[in-house]
């Protein structure tokens, strides 16, 4: 009997049309947990790295997270894995909402699609019913009105539905997959399930899910519900927070270059208020979660839709507005299923390129004068592949190199093809600088989380947050307790808090649990309600696999592992991995290629940010250093440095007493 | 015949409809609870709480199993409260042939909330920590006629059908006859 999973995935191919339903093998959940660790060795087992991202055999997987559909409060993420034709890379993206749980009660871990539908379809799962349906009818319908169809259609308010818009369907790399409040917005994974020509999945279930320790979890869950409600720091801070001063006076406007300091003020924030109370309807939460991070809008002439997180500022900071404008074109791109953060990032790129000369009224005929209608015209154009929309569409990157004439000079905020949060610092961090370069998932708030960004300066206080900081391992207090002002962290504390901010988000993406509740909420208060020290007992009483801290990081690192090697294996080294060019104004070189090394070295990777024959086969991905040695990624004699600290890493629980 | 007046316990789960944030986890908490044993699965279908949701009508109402009916409605009603509409059957607690709402999966048997007996506090209302659902027990007097025997009730239908005077006229004629 299987415990917190189901035991099976569905395997679709839309190009033959077959729909299979396959048992899986428990010893890949005992080895990877399930959600991406799963998604990745399915994609490395199945998907060559010559595999274009919109080739018919790129597998476009949708994973509940291992303890989705548990009473585990607030483990509702569901995963959605494949190689993203934005970065020719791995891509993990994530929603909240009820799709992972609604899919276990259907009776299945995982959709894993293949191929390529001759005609637009969406698929209906309603337990063990499976059918690919025709979708000519919701051919460019929004992603929430096509739900909402789906829902009439099938006669079942319960189906959970997550769908692309039409910058889905017309492989826009920042399209989306919305599901109700929430979407898995990042690196196109809304473009694959376009290429694929699948408009939407309908998910209805009513079977049971079993625990393996009924009243031992029940007892440590009823208790969750209150802590997470009570708790201050979990949960979106954005939801609630109207003073927006932070975010305004911080971070760049327009092409991520801009600091308006001073710009938030008290009328400001009067006037942003009151536009909040007119449009703002509802707060929600997600499956089982207490907290309500997401609000829902209703802007005049506008669909209604879901506000989530940075978005809420991201296209009236790109261009130049006022929140208003905000709320406004949101109802629009939230219809077509654009991503939040690159879709700005995108539009303010090209709106300078039009000022610098590059972009000219042939190539933006009728252009609008003020930023709003610059930024409506470009979203019409973007998500239809009009005239140098098809260009755009493609993201900063490459539509620079594309552009040419100088266009490339403008793409200054991207790490690895991706747009990243438009910040311009002072002082380099090096944990960040770690994170920005080495992070898989490319956005920094998808690798941040554990540690703090900064030192408390008042000695008193640090002690107090320290002593109150369940969460971290004893080494990490250590650091804190050390960490002065303006100074940098010794260069094994940095490698390690990068470390461990990453750690934590490979085991949420695992088992489902949400970043807002644990692995990127310690860094804000110390006090995340899942952390490293009682997610081992949830995973244990959930699932009946017995784990404990040491076990947890160790699957937790072969995930990490299996996922650097499916990026090594289509082309990342260590020249890709940078930050953005101006992130920091102070940078430091040599620092900062000793910190590379450093992690490399911790991480048991050769100098060129590849894991070694002997980390791979240490974590039993021996058919990944087979693989690197046959296609002469490896020689297999490369030399692990850290073997004398393998001890040393997170897991570490022998000296430091975790 | 006299009336009895009785004190009771009155159960009552109080729903405010603006702070359910529709996490639905007094479903999980009541499927589990009636699961066999006790919170080994868990399976929304199942329970006898049903969170009626419209994300884009701003609609959640948290309904309570009732009583089974075999029939549908004669007709439907829908509310309208404060410009918001409720889709039909939206305060409905019946377990009811129009809809797929309060019955076992499997079997398709009606389900009814039993407060959680053996709780103090039902368990839905336990881990609504938004405070949707509140639960409240007050005692209420109760006033309850005693119950007729068979052949009063008989009796007390010929009396309705054709008269007391009628009844009493038989009766005799009955007991001079034997």
């Amino acid at each position: 009997m299987r415990y917190a999973e189901t035991g099976f995935n569905l395997e679709i191919d839309l190009s033959q049309g077959s729909i299979r339903r396959v048992a899986t093998d428990v010893t890949l959940t005992k080895r990877h947990l399930g959600g991406q660790g799963t998604a990745a060795k399915i994609l490395w087992d199945n998907v060559p790295p010559e595999i274009e991202p919109f080739s018919p055999d790129n597998l476009l997987i949708f994973s509940s997270g291992l303890l989705n559909g548990t009473p585990v409060p607030g483990a509702n993420r569901t995963s959605v894995s494949t190689f993203s034709p934005l970065t020719n890379l791995y891509v993990n993206s994530l929603m909240g909402g009820w799709f992972g749980p609604e899919l276990k009660y259907a009776g299945y871990d995982k959709i894993i699609i293949r191929g390529t539908s001759p005609g637009l379809v969406y698929l209906y799962i309603n337990n063990d019913k499976v059918e690919i349906r025709d979708a000519s009818h919701l051919q460019g319908k929004g992603c929430q009105e096509t739900a909402a169809l789906l829902q009439q259609e099938l006669k079942d308010p319960k189906i959970q539905v997550a769908a692309i818009g039409l910058a889905g369907e017309n492989k826009v790399l920042m399209a989306t997959i919305d599901h109700a409040n929430s979407s898995a917005s990042r690196h196109g994974v809304g473009a694959v399930m376009g290429s694929k020509r699948l408009k939407a999945i309908a998910v209805r279930g009513t079977n049971d899910l079993y625990v393996s320790s009924p009243a031992e979890l029940w007892d440590m869950c009823k208790n969750k519900y209150q802590e997470i409600y009570d708790n201050k720091n979990c949960g979106d801070p954005m939801a609630h927070d109207h003073n927006e001063g932070f975010h305004v006076d911080n971070f760049a406007w327009g092409n991520a270059r801009t600091r308006r300091q001073g710009y938030w003020n008290k009328e400001r924030e009067g006037k942003w208020v009151s536009k909040w109370k007119q449009v703002r309807t509802r707060d929600s939460g997600c499956y089982n979660c207490p907290k309500d991070c997401h609000y829902s809008i209703s802007y005049p002439g506008r669909h209604k839709y879901f506000l989530k997180c940075f978005s809420k500022l991201t296209y009236c900071m790109a261009a130049f507005e006022e929140i208003d404008f905000n709320y406004d074109i949101l109802g629009v791109t939230s219809a077509y299923g654009l991503d939040g953060f690159s879709t700005p990032q995108v539009l303010a790129f090209a709106v300078e390129l039009y000022e610098a000369g590059i972009l000219t009224d042939k190539d933006l005929p009728d252009f609008p004068s003020d930023g709003a209608g610059r930024f409506f015209y470009l979203v019409e154009k973007i998500v239809r592949r009009e005239g140098i929309g098809d260009v755009l569409a493609n993201g900063v990157y490459a539509a620079a190199r594309q552009i040419g004439n100088g266009a490339e000079a403008f793409d200054h905020n991207t790490t690895k093809k991706v747009e990243q949060v438009p910040l311009k610092l002072g002082v380099i961090n090096y944990p960040f600088y770690l994170m920005y370069c080495t992070g898989e998932k490319m956005n920094i708030t998808q690798i941040e989380g554990s540690f703090p960004q900064a030192p408390i300066a008042d000695p008193e206080k640090r002690k107090a947050f320290v002593e109150n900081w369940d969460a971290a391992p004893e080494k990490f207090k250590k650091w804190y307790l050390e960490w002065e002002p303006r100074q940098h962290m010794p260069i094994e504390a940095s490698v390690n808090v990068c470390d461990w901010n990453e750690a934590m988000h490979y085991i949420d993406d695992a088992i489902g649990t949400c970043a807002w509740l644990s692995s990127f909420r310690g860094q804000f208060g110390g006090s995340p309600p899942y952390h490293l020290f009682n997610l081992p007992e949830f995973i244990s009483l959930a699932s009946g696999l017995d784990l404990d801290l040491e076990e947890l990081l160790e699957i937790s690192r072969r995930n990490r592992n299996l996922i650097r090697s499916l990026n090594i294996r289509r082309g990342l080294r260590r020249i890709d991995e940078k930050p953005p060019e101006d992130h920091w104004k102070k940078r430091d070189p040599e620092m900062e290629q000793k910190h590379l090394d450093a992690y490399y070295e911790f991480k048991g990777w050769t100098n060129d940010a590849i894991p070694t024959k002997e980390t791979l086969d240490g974590l039993g991905l021996d058919y990944v250093s087979n693989d690197f040695i046959t296609r002469g990624i490896l020689t297999g004699t490369e030399v692990t440095l850290t073997k004398e600290d393998s001890d040393g890493k997170i897991g570490a629980p022998k000296s430091e007493g975790c | 015949m006299s009336d009895h007046k009785q004190m009771r316990i009155v159960k009552e789960i109080k729903v405010d409809l603006d702070k359910c944030v529709a996490c639905r986890a007094c479903e999980v908490a009541c499927s589990g609870f009636h699961a066999s044993p006790k919170y080994s699965s868990f399976n929304p279908a199942r329970s006898r709480i049903r969170l009626i949701m419209d994300m884009l009508k701003d609609v959640y109402v948290p309904v309570r199993a009732g009583e089974y009916t075999p029939a549908e409605c004669t007709g439907r009603h829908s509310f309208k409260i404060n410009g918001k509409e409720y889709a039909e059957c939206s305060f409905c607690p019946t377990s009811c042939p129009s809809r797929d709402l309060f019955k076992e999966p499997d079997s398709g048997l009606p389900l009814k909330c039993d407060m959680c007996e053996g709780e103090k506090i039902p368990l839905c209302v336990q881990v609504c920590r938004p405070g949707a659902l509140t639960y409240v027990e007050r005692e209420e007097e109760r006033v309850e006629e005693l119950k007729l025997g068979d052949m009063e009730i008989g009796l007390q239908s010929l009396v309705n059908r054709y008269g007391l005077q009628s009844v009493l006229d038989s009766v005799t004629r009955i007991s001079i006859k034997s």
